[in-house]
């Protein structure tokens, strides 16, 4: 097989350390992949009990293999990243077990029973089948998210600039924000519809509202924090106010405003999906809702798989802008 | 008032109030003049108002009564005139050795001209390999360093230092010590320490400045009369250490007991 040639390369490639060390990298390796190969070898061997095509079930099995197989590999080099592979694992390998079992249940034996329970060929094949369509509403959802959410942090950051520095508009904002703040942004629903002209700027003021909470309550409170003697400090080197605001209380506060924006992105993600399926035109929420109605139970998966994708992808990125501008955290906060 | 004198302090008085609302007489009554380019030092036992002193002097609080003069002109807010260094943790965390140098250009907007500068000082405190390190890398000795450059750096009339080196161990202090006297000779910088470290008033300064607590007050000042570089095993030094320490004790002795306010 070619995991074992990889695997030999692995071995072979490693000039230093000793043999054991070798030997537990490619039991890592082997385990990563092999919940993946047994869910492949049920499927390609085991016939279906149900008319469905198998083809990109099989290509992203195929597909996680070699992925797991190559970034095992490469992060041999560097022993930070290969223990958080080795880390993960055992997490793969459940993984791979449980497709295995779901497909087994469900496209070998029809033990969960259709259309409520499709298996991961029929949902995976949907990626395939409908592609223009989920493209096209995941595109619309993302172009709502992205202008809604950023929307929400602009106008949070800035509130909460206002409401950190000027002890009057804390006064006078922070009730309304409580008060906006425990009300679901869903909630505003009815309003935007009837106010707004399309509903798509509906979905941008719903998603907005949801995210301006959290981002402005954190930036505000992330500003209160600063230190005395950082205020000191600077005033002693001859800053003004708008010295004390931009580069010390706003840099002070950075750390809370990523914490407020981790909770509003939730928040946000959680609005787009709801505000999609109560009034857009499109869109994954308008998606699920259209698959429901014709009983396509394995797009309304497959739709439910794209937003998960897509969340942790934002999520992603977003961690990365934060340990972007935090690297004077790293080595204080672990 | 005389031409060399660069600091005027007369009359100040300031109190506080505590945690059990009882007013605190932090200063009472208190004159001093400082002479331009001179090493003070003002040593006394805590809660002798030494630090507040320094606070008023630097404008960061204001005198009750009493009025402080730098160069004619009354303190009335914190300026890059007056340097201050901190007893610690005063760097900004989220700037590297080399940004938190270059705040007080940057904060007065004449950074671009003089980037030079900055790294002329983290050379003259010896830093060199250090620019790009944050504050939570280096140890407490280098960051003090830093405080101490960055305050430099905007050539401030008189550098307020604040028990600077307090939290450090006694091998960096004496370094440290080194290193400020260095320093106050290449830039002619009035220096006012406030300590708590008899050997290291007697090591540095021109003249030393003894405060009582309750309420605080200036018991005496003393003209040093030791030539530089000082030896803190000469015999000079041990009798100066001696007479300040007498003095001290008998100060707390006589000040009121703390029952009696």
């Amino acid at each position: 097989m070619s995991i074992e040639t990889i695997e030999k390369q692995e071995l072979l490639g490693q000039h230093a350390g000793p043999a054991a060390e070798k030997s537990k990298r490619a039991r890592n390796i082997v385990f990563s992949v092999l919940g993946f190969a047994a869910a492949s070898v049920s499927s390609f061997l085991i016939p279906d009990n149900q008319n469905v095509d198998d083809k990109v079930y099989r290509i992203i099995l195929i597909g996680l293999i070699l992925c797991y197989i190559l970034t095992g590999i490469l992060s041999c080099r560097e022993k930070t990243v290969w223990n958080k592979y080795a880390d993960r694992a055992p997490f793969r390998f459940a993984m791979g077990i449980l497709l295995g079992v779901w497909d087994l249940l469900s496209t070998k034996t029809s033990i969960l029973p259709l259309p409520f329970f499709p298996g991961p060929s029929q949902v995976t094949a949907v990626f395939s089948q409908d592609t223009a369509f989920l493209l096209q509403n995941t595109l619309y959802s993302l172009r709502l998210f992205t202008v809604g959410f950023l929307a929400g942090i602009i106008l949070g950051v800035v509130t909460g600039i206002l409401m950190g520095w000027f002890a009057k508009v804390n006064y006078w904002v922070f009730p309304a924000l409580k008060l906006t703040g425990v009300i679901p942004a869903v909630a505003w629903m009815p309003f935007a519809l009837t106010v707004l002209p399309t509903s798509f700027l509906a979905g941008v003021f719903l998603i907005a509202i949801c995210a301006w909470f959290p981002v402005a309550f954190m930036t505000a409170q992330g500003m209160a924090s600063t230190q005395k003697v950082y205020f000191e400090a600077a005033r002693t080197l001859g800053a003004k106010q708008g010295y004390l605001l931009f580069h010390v209380a706003l840099p002070n506060a950075v750390p809370q405003i990523f914490n407020g924006i981790s909770t509003a992105n939730g928040l946000a993600f959680t609005t787009l999906v709801v505000s999609e399926m109560m009034g857009a035109k499109g869109g994954l929420g308008y998606y699920i809702n259209w698959a429901k109605a014709w009983s396509s139970y394995d797009k309304v998966y497959a739709a439910i798989i794209i937003m998960a994708i897509l969340f942790s992808l934002i999520m992603k990125g977003i961690n990365l802008i934060k340990d972007r501008l935090l690297v004077w955290q790293r080595g204080i906060i672990k | 008032m005389s031409n060399e004198n660069l600091i005027e302090i007369s009359s100040v008085s300031r109190t506080y109030t505590d945690a059990e609302s009882r007013d605190v007489n932090a200063l009472k009554d208190v004159s001093l003049s400082v002479k331009k380019g001179e090493f003070l030092s003002i040593i006394g036992p805590s809660g002798c108002g030494k630090t507040t002193l320094l606070r008023l002097l630097a404008g960061l609080d204001r005198p009750e009564k009493g009025e402080i003069l730098l160069d004619g002109t009354e303190v009335t807010a914190p300026g890059a005139k007056l340097g201050y260094v901190f007893q610690q943790g005063s760097l900004f965390p989220w700037l590297t050795v080399k940004n938190n140098i270059a705040v007080g250009l940057k904060a007065r907007h004449i950074y671009a001209d003089n980037k030079s500068e900055v790294d002329r000082f983290i050379g003259m405190v010896g830093l060199d390999g250090f620019e790009n390190s944050y504050p939570h890398q280096i140890s407490g000795g280098m960051a003090q360093r830093v405080a101490i450059a960055r305050a430099l750096i905007n050539n401030p009339e008189s550098l307020l230092l604040d028990e600077p080196m307090g939290a450090l161990d006694a091998f960096t202090r004496i370094d440290l010590q080194n290193k400020l006297l260095e320093l106050w000779k290449e830039n002619h910088t009035t220096m006012i320490l406030v300590t708590h470290d008899v050997d290291e008033a007697i090591y540095l300064s021109d003249r030393i400045v003894i405060m009582t607590p309750r309420p605080g007050r200036i018991s005496e000042i003393i003209e040093l009369k030791l030539g530089r570089p000082r030896n803190r095993g000469s015999e000079d030094f041990t009798l100066l250490r001696t007479e300040i320490l007498e003095k001290l004790h008998l100060a707390s002795k006589t000040t009121e007991p703390e029952y009696a306010i």
